[in-house]
């Protein structure tokens, strides 16, 4: 599959678009349809079809595992870690109307930042199961 | 839908099942969609879809393509799911009609969320709003969830990985 001339030109072209898409539907999430849970399923199948069409290695070379490791615990913490934020600010776990002056603002900018949290997990676990199962596959045939 | 459903029944060349699997989750997203569930709609058409058919084709490749005969007719089993369908469908005499707005999970919180929603939050998708915060302890516990997910296929996968 990976000698597809047209797959891959198609592949090139698409990236950018969609993971373009991921992040549009991760950051307009307040006003349309959306959020962090369907912008990290979006981000990973990005990177899923890259992997699909140049191969799992290429793919590990753009997004090392290792990175993906880290993001899966980056995002819950950045979760946890806005709900600690507004109780050093004086409120409750998760209250998001100390994150500002304005409660409305305030209440913006805790929903974006758990979202993010909730992005960066998903995309993340998406990504892992994928290089697991994949991964597994190239061995699996080796041996 | 339902001819989708029934061809995935009878399937017993797997990647036929996966891609039926595929198109019945692509099928439930336009229905979410006709039933003005566009959050869920997009969920289920990029991971049912999406990610999922293609995570049951990484694993179709470990296993191979063809499901074995059952050595013995699943007379039990089909009984039992016919008895649980038959509860479900007595259960759903006593639900409300559908749409109903009188429906006791309309009258609840639903219409603060909705009422207040936009004005305490700034946020016009009432979704985003209920999920992130009012209910910003269930999605923390799902995202856990998530992670924890994560994490088990880590563990489980990793250390067959170590033995080779």
């Amino acid at each position: 599959m990976t000698g597809d001339l047209v797959l891959r030109i198609v592949a090139k072209l698409l990236m950018p678009f969609m993971l373009l898409f991921a992040l549009y539907v991760q950051f307009h999430g307040d006003y349309g349809p959306g959020g962090g849970f369907q912008a990290g399923v979006i981000a990973a199948t990005a990177i899923v079809f890259y992997a699909i069409t140049f191969g799992l290695a290429a793919a590990q070379r753009m997004v090392p595992e290792r990175l993906v490791e880290r993001l899966l615990a980056v995002g819950v913490l950045l979760y946890a870690g806005v709900g600690f934020a507004g109780l050093a600010l004086g409120g409750n776990y998760l209250d998001y109307f100390v994150l500002d002056p304005d409660s409305v603002h305030g209440q913006h900018r805790g929903i974006f930042w758990v979202e993010a949290g909730v992005g960066i997990t998903v995309a993340a676990v998406m990504l892992k199961l994928f290089y697991m199962f994949a991964g597994r596959g190239r061995d699996a045939g080796d041996a | 839908m339902a001819a989708v459903v029934v061809a995935l029944a009878l399937q017993r060349n797997l990647f036929g099942a996966v891609v039926l699997f595929g198109i019945y989750s692509f099928l439930m997203a336009t229905v979410l969609v006709a039933l003005d569930a566009v959050d869920v709609a997009m969920t289920e058409a990029a991971v049912g879809a999406g990610v999922s058919t293609v995570l049951l084709l990484g694993a179709l490749y470990l296993v191979g393509g063809m499901e074995t005969k059952p050595l013995v007719r699943p007379l039990a089993p089909l009984a039992l799911s016919l008895a649980v369908g038959a509860v479900l469908a007595y259960g759903m005499q006593g639900l409300p009609e559908f749409s109903d707005p009188q429906a006791p999970i309309h009258v609840h919180v639903a219409p603060r969320y909705l009422n207040q929603g936009p004005k305490e939050t700034g946020v016009p998708n009432v979704v985003t709003a209920v999920l992130a915060s009012y209910r910003g302890f269930d999605t923390l516990g799902e995202t856990v969830v998530v992670f924890t997910a994560g994490a088990g296929v880590i563990a489980l996968l990793r250390r067959r990985q170590k033995r080779k």
